[in-house]
């Protein structure tokens, strides 16, 4: 086993060659205004970080994810566990997910401006949107993946139905929702990006839009930098806490 | 007073008692259970049909039968699991109907555990929903975890031990709750052949200080004949019953595969299992 050192040295050295490829490609291949290289990017990331933009602009698009994000997980949970657990509930309520799922968040931005404004509401509307469904999924298809011999031990032992759900299904289904959460976070960067394009007054979907009408190409880049980055920590928070507080729910993560 | 005097002091006193069933054991009969699974294309199969079987308090009965003769369906329905299609189980005279506390389950894998909860908190669940006070579940745990041989491993999680520390857990926590009445479904089945025969001693013993009547299902005739007082040979499925029914009279020196008496009793069930195996042979050909 690596420890934490190794790890952080492999991300490293991934990193570096990240931008040293983006380096080669920009400066030898492309020679193009239009594909600016690293240090250009990095430059004009201070500047911006400078003047207290790119901060208001992070903020801003983190904190509509953050929200959606948690809106959606707390209404998915639940319902996903129900869908799980009982088979009258999965029967009236798929109709609703299996319809839902397949129009894709991006499809409902302009309706959720007409219903909420271009404010905080559409964006939060939006991630909770894109967030619900695969989290309803995940914790449906835990608590189906629970082996019938948990339950089996667990009436055996004396338990009741409810004591069956809060004692045995609900923490076998925990690595499950975990997952279903970080699969959401993912499609929660596309959704909030799509909505900020559309339409917004800040975001970092904002600023990549009004970079392209000035033609500021490594505004651009420097957007799109930070996402990466912060997507890449979301993920791994997210990872770091489920093995933290989580781990022990299941032998693989 | 550790486990084994408490299971002592009961057993005795029920002697004592003359009553006809003791506390800790209980009487198990099938009453001529038939048992029919539907299969999704709407096709019957019928896995027991007429299987009559009485099981006296505080035996260790084995079941034993070539593989698909409907050995788990019979410990499933006598564990309230599944219900009889026809017939009815009674256990200490009533009717069985679902599962319940007085039946432990000890099953084959190990994926009835629950490996979000140390072996101490597996062992406890039983006391959790009985809403023991926290010290005596602690203390009964400790007690059990010891009574299996698992002393000092009370925080590790099943994922740290090893499959024989496993089946101990599940036996200890089976143990906790004080059942009746003992299901084991091939419970040393994935076990290597050393840890299988430290379990079968360990399981004697237990059941001697226990007393707890217990259903034994298994596949393996020498393991049979070490643990069993009575052990009764299935039919070939489908629609199996009982074929025969063995009584092993072996002092605790002859249960082992060199002890003549031993042999004999090996003889006999091979036999029978022999012709079971060829019955099988002769329907799937």
């Amino acid at each position: 086993m690596r420890g934490i050192g190794g790890r952080l040295l492999g991300y490293a050295v991934g990193f570096i060659s990240l931008f040293a490829l983006w380096y080669v490609a920009a400066v030898y291949f492309v020679d193009s205004v239009l594909f600016p290289p690293p240090g250009q990017v990095l430059l004009k990331a201070v500047e911006l970080a400078r003047s207290g933009v790119l901060e208001e602009n992070i903020v801003i698009s983190l904190r509509r994810i953050f929200l959606g994000f948690i809106v959606g997980s707390f209404i998915g949970i639940p319902v996903g566990l129900c869908i799980g657990s009982f088979q009258l509930v999965r029967q009236f309520l798929e109709p609703y997910t299996e319809f839902l799922r397949f129009i894709p968040s991006t499809a409902l931005i302009t309706v959720a401006v007409i219903w909420f404004g271009i404010g905080e509401e559409s964006k939060i509307f939006l991630i909770a949107y894109t967030t619900i469904f695969v989290v309803i999924i995940n914790t449906a298809a835990g608590v189906g993946a629970i082996a019938p011999n948990k339950i089996r031990a667990a009436q055996s032992l004396g338990a009741t139905r409810a004591e069956i759900f809060f004692l045995v299904a609900l923490p076998a289904t925990i690595p499950y929702i975990l997952t279903g959460m970080r699969l959401a976070m993912a499609n929660s960067f596309t959704a909030i990006i799509a909505a900020e394009l559309v339409a917004s007054n800040a975001g970092l979907g904002k600023m990549i839009w009004d970079a392209r009408l000035y033609m500021l190409v490594d505004e651009i880049f420097v957007a799109l930098l930070v996402l990466g980055l912060l997507g890449f920590a979301a993920d791994r928070t997210f990872r770091w806490g489920i093995r933290a507080f989580a781990g022990r729910f299941t032998p693989v993560m | 007073m550790t486990v084994i005097d408490r299971h002592r002091e009961r057993v005795t006193a029920a002697a004592k008692d003359q009553s006809p069933a003791s506390p800790t054991g209980a009487t198990v009969h099938f009453k001529n259970v038939s048992k029919i699974y539907r299969s999704l294309k709407g096709t019957d199969y019928v896995a027991l049909k007429d299987f009559d079987l009485k099981i006296k308090a505080g035996e260790f009965f084995c079941l034993l039968g070539t593989s698909g003769c409907g050995k788990t369906t019979a410990l499933n329905l006598a564990a309230g699991f599944e219900p009889p299609t026809e017939g009815a189980i009674d256990i200490g005279g009533r009717a069985i109907r679902g599962p319940g506390a007085d039946r432990g389950v000890v099953f084959q894998g190990d994926d009835s555990l629950y490996p979000w909860l140390t072996a101490r908190g597996n062992v406890e669940f039983g006391s959790r929903i009985r809403s023991l006070r926290r010290h005596e579940r602690q203390e009964r745990a400790r007690e059990y975890l010891r009574l299996v041989g698992l002393p000092g491993q009370d925080d590790k999680y099943p994922t740290e031990l090893s499959g024989g520390m496993k089946q101990r857990i599940q036996i200890a926590r089976v143990l906790a709750n004080e059942p009746e009445m003992l299901l084991m479904d091939e419970p040393f089945a994935a076990l290597d052949a050393q840890t299988r025969a430290v379990m079968q001693r360990e399981l004697i013993r237990i059941w001697r200080a226990a007393g707890t009547t217990v259903l034994f299902i298994t596949h393996d005739i020498d393991e049979a004949i070490v643990l069993a007082t009575r052990i009764g040979v299935m039919h070939a499925g489908p629609a199996s019953r009982i074929r025969n029914v063995v009584d092993v009279n072996l002092d605790e020196g002859a249960r082992k595969r060199t002890d003549p008496k031993f042999m004999n009793i090996y003889r006999e069930v091979y036999d029978m299992i022999d012709e079971e195996m060829a019955v099988t042979r002769r329907t799937s050909a």
